[in-house]
Formats: C-alpha cells, sequence, structure tokens
C-alpha cells in the first residue's frame, strides 16, 4: 500500500471518528443546564472563528485581500437587508472583479 | 394517521433541507473539480483522487492533505494537518448531538453528516438544530463533492482557478450571514462572537491551521456564568 493510501484511509478514520464523538458522548444525555447554555453558545463561536480565519488568514498569516473586501461588500449589503443569495454572490463577484482589476 | 402525518412532515423538511443546499452544492462542485485537477497535477492516481473524496468527503482536510505531501510533507504531518483543521466537527457534533437520534451507532452515522454549510444552515438560534434538515442539506453537497472531484480527475480544467471566480469569498460570506442570524437573539452570543473572533485572530500567526477555531470555542464557556 502506498504512503498515499495510507494517508487516505487514515484521515478519513480519524474525520469519522471526531464527527462521531460529539453525538456518542452527549447524545440521549440529560445534560445539567450550564453545559447546555456553554453548548448552545459553540454556534456563535464558531461561526465567528470560521468568519474571521476564512476572511483573514491565508497560509498561517493575517491577510487584508480581494476576498475580504468581498465579504465586507457581503457585510454592507445583509446590513441594508439584502437576501441571503444577494449577499454571498455580491462576495464572490467583488473579489472576482477586485482581482480583475487590481 | 398522525404517525403518517409526521413522517410526511418530516420527508418535506429533508427536502427544504436539501433545496437550500443547492447553492452551497454548486460552489462545493467547482471546489471538487478543483481539487480533482489539482491532485491529479500533484500525480495522484484517479481511484485515489476520487475514493479520497468518498472515504473522506471533507474538501478542508483533503485540501490539506494534498498540500502537506505536494509540499513534501509526509504522510504524519499530512494526517496531523487534517485533523487539525476537521477537529471543529468535535465542537459542531457536540452541538446538534441532543437533536440527533436512535443509539451509539446510528448517532455516530448521522453525526458523519455534520458538514460545514448543512450544520450552519440547520441552526435555529439558541442553540436548536433541524435534524432533517441537516441531513437532507448534505446530500447535494456529498454528490457534488464527489461528482467535482471525478469532473476534475477525468475532464480536466474547465472551470479555472477559483479564486479568480471570487468563490473563495463565498463560504465566509456565508458564515457571516449565518453568524448574523445567530446573533439577532442578542445577549451573550454577541459577547461570545466578539470574544471567539479576536481569539482566532490572535492566534492565526502562531498556531497550526484550525487550531485558532478550535481554540475560539473556548468563548461558548461563558455560558457556566449564566444563574438558572
Amino acid at each position: 500500500m502506498t504512503t498515499l493510501w495510507i494517508t487516505i484511509l487514515a484521515v478519513a478514520l480519524a474525520n469519522a471518528a471526531i464527527k462521531a464523538s460529539g453525538p456518542v458522548l452527549v447524545g440521549g444525555m440529560e445534560l445539567p443546564s450550564r453545559a447546555n447554555a456553554v453548548i448552545s453558545l459553540l454556534a456563535p463561536a464558531l461561526l465567528a472563528a470560521l468568519v474571521v480565519t476564512e476572511t483573514f488568514s491565508e497560509d498561517g498569516t493575517l491577510v487584508l485581500d480581494e476576498k475580504a473586501l468581498g465579504v465586507g461588500v457581503a457585510a454592507v449589503a445583509l446590513l441594508l437587508r439584502a437576501p441571503v443569495l444577494v449577499a454571498v454572490f455580491l462576495a464572490a463577484l467583488t473579489a472576482a472583479l477586485a482581482r480583475a482589476l487590481g | 394517521m398522525k404517525d403518517e402525518r409526521e413522517r410526511a412532515e418530516r420527508r418535506s423538511r429533508y427536502y427544504a433541507g436539501a433545496r437550500a443546499a443547492v447553492p452551497f452544492a454548486l460552489a462545493t462542485l467547482v471546489l471538487g473539480v478543483s481539487f480533482g485537477v489539482l491532485v491529479r497535477s500533484l500525480g495522484w492516481g484517479a481511484v485515489a483522487a476520487v475514493g479520497s473524496s468518498v472515504l473522506i468527503c471533507s474538501g478542508s482536510a483533503q485540501f490539506a492533505v494534498a498540500a502537506v505531501l505536494g509540499s513534501g510533507g509526509g504522510p504524519f504531518a499530512a494526517i496531523v494537518a487534517a485533523v487539525l483543521l476537521n477537529a471543529r466537527f468535535g465542537p459542531m457534533g457536540v452541538a446538534v448531538a441532543p437533536y440527533l437520534k436512535g443509539g451509539p451507532l446510528r448517532r455516530a452515522l448521522e453525526g458523519q453528516t455534520v458538514v460545514d454549510a448543512s450544520w450552519a444552515l440547520a441552526s435555529r438560534g439558541g442553540g436548536r438544530f433541524d435534524r432533517e434538515f441537516m441531513i437532507g442539506a448534505t446530500v447535494p453537497q456529498v454528490v457534488a463533492w464527489i461528482g467535482g472531484t471525478a469532473a476534475g480527475v477525468f475532464g480536466g480544467d474547465f472551470v479555472g482557478d477559483p479564486e479568480r471566480l471570487g468563490l473563495d469569498a463565498i463560504f465566509p460570506a456565508f458564515f457571516l450571514v449565518l453568524l448574523i442570524e445567530e446573533l439577532r437573539g442578542g445577549g451573550s452570543a454577541i459577547t461570545v462572537a466578539l470574544i471567539a473572533a479576536v481569539l482566532a485572530l490572535l492566534l492565526v500567526p502562531f498556531a497550526p491551521p484550525g487550531v485558532p477555531v478550535i481554540a475560539a470555542c473556548a468563548a461558548a464557556l461563558l455560558g457556566l456564568r449564566r444563574t438558572s
């Protein structure tokens, strides 16, 4: 078996185990209300972290580039109550245009 | 009769999830094509390329594996990079866990349907999740990812550079949409989001990719302060 296949299989198994861990360990149990309070705050924490890392980081460094401009335009569109798909489309369009012009 | 109505209602939520995921499936398709083209250029066989998309089924982990192996890194480094990137599925799985069904085996299988866009689409605020909607939303994305990889491997590069199309801005913009939804409830969610964002940004220059997002989850511990 090649190195590539060993890597693929190991990552597949690890990924499946990570995804199974939460549902198997937490599932079905009655949790204390404080634990539920923490769990219900995981969504905003994860989403905020995903937004900033996907927008401002590239290969372990902080960057401010055309992608951030696109996400910024989407943010303005959302604040002006634009529909979700319009905002997401504007993000891609802005980044593409900025790259084409820049 | 009641059972039947409930079943029909559940079925409609699976379909609603699948429909809601179509725009993300299109973006995933393009990313899948670019993954196929990339690993083909790195010398992966067609079976390994498509096989990785079937077995791992995670864009972030697979791009990480390709990047590490492609730049001369060993398998161990590639596995660690992929695990760190996908560690976020741990807390995501914890968050949806109360809404999944059945015994440990079934819950483990249902947990496999947690992917970024589905998880976020199925979030109903205040920590609630729509199980059927999430599972439904994952189906078109999986099909698009595997199909896109195959198209990239066999069909060649007909989409070009995803960055040129601005596609890399789609996912952060989408997460932003859902973040704003989460924050509409106000209260500690806003504080938690701010702390998480700052923590993640501070860690980016020092920690390996993936770690900032996991560490930012610590912001949710603010929930411990609540007394009730």
